[in-house]
């Protein structure tokens, strides 16, 4: 018993100690690193699950580009993430997926001058082999024809009504679902013959699905801003994150994933 | 002695009663047993606790299948190993009843009894009607609507084996009816018990390991030890002529085994010898083995000299216990041979006999019953 | 105090009071940390509820809808459970034959399967190209997903285990004694079962199917999965809620007021109906 108490000591002592350097290193690491040009330190960067790839790759390529810099990402859903904020949650940066969630955390007084860094747009998604004969909105009219969406509380329900009101038609769906994934998960099994989601949706779902253009005047914009938040504790690096993402090849990296330049 | 035996033990139990050989093997234990009961006689099975009585019982309910031999009652083979038939206990048509009454705890006593006739069939107003009718024949009728665990251990019996009357049994089975009783319920129970079973036109089996249930409700006895038959025969031949230990000593008698050495000597295998006075050993050649009882009533305990009219048996022996029995005392002896003795407590007292103490033993060769050992 | 306690009350029954009334602390503080820990996020629950608003949150026909169909849903998956599962829980309880314990483990798999995880299975198995969910389709152009069934399906699939689970245990535990009793009264085993061994192990069956009923209720994650969220046919109370907190929180937090105020009253009346007065046996 006394022997398992002590050694239950030790371990955190040990624990404490590990704790210890690690602040040690990152205090010391900061100063020497800026005497050097560019910036360095960590920073978390709150972004939008739809960013999750693109920008997964942008933080690869802005640390190998900042020898010394970290770039860490939780990504969510832009409403959950908001609140985070809002609540205090340590992030650097936040990326939203749509002006909504970035205002809440503005109003807050938690971020200033947010920038819209990427467009994303709906598309009609079908499965592989497009069961129901789908190549138009008109043809989601059809009673026999199965569509999901996203539930008119999440922002691609939004968006895809949008759509349809643009289009001046109505669309009954199967179902309302929770988030653009579960719309697309729908869609890749088979169970259901059409959907609307993004486009960087589809491209991600690869050649499980095939996306039908929808006409630019129908179109719904989605709108993402970016901004810094104003408790950073290394602003100099999540403004030069910021950038980044601006810069060209930010752009580029948005470009293959199916955004747009807004 | 046959004479004494009702009729039915042995010419009922032939004809069309309960006819059953049985062999039943579980992992370290066999039972093998002969086993014949005819129409109205109720036979007792006796034997200590792990001799195989329940076994029995369960054999012939069919809760248990047959290694070899039959089952048949009333002329109708129910189990048969050789003949690829077996009769479950649901077809069977035994009134059985449980050591634990197994009385179903959510039905009243009436829709315990109209069980069967449910079980078979019956609309559940017939059914209680006939329910009705048995427990009012039991007198039993005043405890219809109550629930198992309302009922006190003398009520759950009667109405455990009104229910298996109820059944219109072929074969009525008891296990240890008795046994969870108080011992002033116990002896209202077993006259009853005596009447019911006497009414009862087909075989009954009684299994129990009180010797008094056994005399008292059976028409015969049938004492199993270690899975074998040790003993059959009518109360009367079993209490006066055990032939195993277990069985004198449940009678509350002295059982010695000897051989005949001249006329109405017995030279005991343990050492000593008897007299006897019995004539039915006379016609036995010398050499014979014999069993000779001797109640520890008749035998007298003396300190000093023997009292006049000396008795033909004297031998001295040591007191190595004292039992304080309800009426008397009963007094274990070792000497050649040993014996237990029973004297009053005033007896007692006076003799101031303790562990240890030497003593005279003495008995009339006319209390000494002997004859052949089986 | 205690020594004259002791005086007064000599004997086994004095033992036997003290044994029963103590607990010992390093049971009751871990018990009490426990209690706070559930019962503190429901008390937030309704320290945050928008009490004045409620009557108007509530009166929404949609709500109602979501609710009206979260408990026709819920009540029809634990009839299910109980004309399938009590059979299964029969066989798992008293079958000899090798594999049954590896059977059970299969069976009560749901419930550690993570909902969404039993969604998705229950889509490849029974959705519009699952293994057998396809011939539905292509015999009687019927498909699954997106239907009330599909629901109850999927709270069945999740819910049913625990009914399983508890069947299995009071009929292990009853006394098989009777059953003997009943056969040798001429009673065939399946009236034996329903006149016997049902009614014996009635509390344990009910006690199942509160707890199926209520994990039925409580259902999302399979639902959401295999049948989707469309107001009136498959949008059941958590459904509702979940998307509601994304948008509405004040309307969430009412909606789940009502859940919390509907189990509370189901649990309370089945236990004070049943259970206690099942404890006799």
């Amino acid at each position: 018993m006394r022997r398992n108490t002590f050694s239950a000591v030790a371990v955190l002592a040990a624990a404490t100690l590990s704790l210890a350097a690690c602040g040690g290193s990152s205090s010391s690491g900061t100063p020497s690193a800026s005497s050097s040009s560019g910036p360095s330190g960590e920073i978390t960067v709150f972004a939008a699950a739809s960013l999750t790839g693109s920008f997964t790759n942008l933080g690869k390529a802005f640390e190998a580009e900042n020898p010394g810099t970290k770039v860490t990402f939780s990504f969510g859903p832009s409403s959950g993430l908001a609140e985070q904020i809002d609540q205090g949650a340590p992030a650097d940066v936040f990326a939203s997926a749509a002006t909504k969630n970035m205002d809440q955390v503005v109003e807050a007084g938690n971020a200033s001058n947010p920038v819209a860094f990427a467009n994303n747009t709906m598309e009609i998604a079908v499965p592989a082999d497009n069961p129901a004969g789908v190549d138009s909105l008109d043809d989601l009219t059809n009673k026999d024809v199965k569509v999901v969406l996203c539930a008119q509380d999440v922002p691609c329900g939004v968006s895809a009504r949008a759509v349809f009101k643009n289009a001046g038609i109505t669309v009954t769906p199967v179902s309302n679902e929770v988030d653009v994934k579960s719309t697309l998960s729908k869609i890749t099994l088979g169970e259901a013959d059409a959907g609307l989601v993004y486009v960087t949706d589809v491209k991600a779902a690869g050649d499980k699905v095939s996306g039908i253009e929808i006409p630019a005047d129908d179109n719904a914009t989605t709108t993402y801003p970016i901004a810094s938040l104003k408790n950073s504790k290394n602003a100099d690096l999540a403004q030069a994150f910021v950038d980044y993402v601006l810069s060209d090849k930010g752009t580029a990296e948005l470009g293959t994933a199916g955004f747009s330049k807004p | 002695m046959t004479g004494a035996s009702p009729p039915e033990a042995t010419v009922g139990a032939s004809t069309i009663g309960l006819d059953a050989n049985i062999v039943v093997g579980r992992e370290d234990f066999e039972l093998r047993a002969q086993v014949r009961v005819g129409p109205g006689e109720v036979l007792a099975v006796l034997g200590p606790n792990g001799a195989g009585k329940t076994t029995l019982l369960r054999a012939l309910a069919g809760l248990l299948a047959l290694r070899e031999g039959h089952v048949e009652v009333g002329g109708a083979r129910w189990d048969d190993p050789a003949a690829n038939l077996f009769v479950p206990t649901t077809d069977r048509r035994v009134g059985l009843v449980f050591q634990d009454y197994r009385l179903f705890p959510h039905l009243s006593v009436l829709d315990n009894v109209a069980f069967a006739a449910r079980a078979r069939g019956a609309r559940r107003g017939v059914a209680r009607t006939g329910a009705a009718q048995v427990l009012e024949r039991l007198g039993l009728d005043s405890l219809a609507a109550r629930r198992p665990d309302q009922l006190s251990g003398g009520q759950a019996q009667r109405v455990a084996l009104a229910r298996a009357l109820a059944s219109e049994p072929a074969m009525v089975l008891l296990d240890e009816p008795l046994a969870a009783l108080d011992a002033r319920t116990r002896l209202e129970i077993r006259t009853e018990l005596r009447r019911h079973l006497s009414a009862f036109a087909g075989p009954s089996i009684v299994v129990t390991h009180d010797p008094l249930e056994a005399l008292v409700l059976a028409d015969r006895i049938l004492v199993l030890e270690e899975g074998r038959i040790a003993q059959t025969g009518t109360p009367s031949e079993v209490a006066r002529r055990p032939v195993t230990e277990y069985v004198a000593r449940l009678m509350g008698l002295n059982l010695y085994s000897g051989c005949l050495a001249g006329p109405g000597r017995i030279v005991l295998d343990g050492g000593g010898e008897l007299r006897t006075a019995t004539r039915s050993v006379e016609d036995l050649a010398e050499g014979s083995r014999v069993l000779a009882v001797l109640s520890p009533g008749a035998i007298s305990l003396h300190l000093g000299e023997l009292p006049q009219g000396s008795p033909r048996n004297v031998w001295t022996g040591t007191v190595s216990g004292v039992e304080l029995l309800t009426d008397r005392v009963r007094v274990a002896v070792t000497g050649a041979p040993d014996a237990l003795v029973d004297v009053t407590a005033a007896a007692v007292a006076e003799l101031q006999l303790s562990p240890g103490q030497e003593v005279r033993l003495s008995a009339k060769a006319t209390e000494v019953t002997a004859y052949p050992a089986p | 105090m205690m020594a004259l306690d002791r005086g007064d009350r000599p004997g086994r029954r004095d033992r036997d009071l003290r044994i029963t009334t103590r607990t010992p602390w390093p049971m009751m503080l871990p018990a009490l940390v426990a209690v706070l820990f559930l019962l503190l996020p429901l008390a937030g629950l309704l320290v945050r509820a928008p009490w004045t608003d409620l009557p108007q949150l509530l009166s929404e026909p949609e709500a109602f809808q979501a609710l009206r169909l979260s408990l026709v849903c819920a009540t029809a998956a634990t009839g299910l459970s109980l004309f399938f599962g009590i059979p299964l829980a029969w066989i798992l309880a008293r079958s000899r034959r090798p594999g049954i314990s590896v059977l059970r483990a299969l069976v009560t798999l749901p419930l550690v399967l993570p909902p969404v995880v039993g969604g998705v299975a229950l889509l490849v198995a029974l959705g519009r190209r699952g293994l057998v969910g396809r011939y539905l389709d292509e015999w009687f152009g019927y498909s699954l997903p997106f239907t009330t069934t599909a629901v109850i399906l999927a709270e069945t699939f999740v819910a049913m285990p625990f009914l399983v689970i508890t069947v299995e245990g009071a009929l292990r535990t009853a006394n098989q004694g009777l059953e003997e009793a009943a056969a040798t009264l001429g009673s065939k085993p399946f009236a034996t079962f329903r006149r016997v061994t049902l009614p014996l192990i009635a509390p344990s069956l009910v006690a199942g199917s509160v707890l199926t009923w209520a994990r039925a209720l409580g259902e999302f994650g399979a639902t959401i999965t295999f049948a989707g969220n469309f107001p009136g046919t498959t949008q059941t109370m958590p459904l509702k809620i979940y998307l509601l907190i994304q948008n509405d929180p004040d309307a969430g937090i009412a909606l789940s007021l009502v859940m919390l105020l509907v189990s509370v009253a189901a649990l309370a009346l089945l236990r004070d109906r049943w259970l206690s007065s099942g404890a006799r046996l």
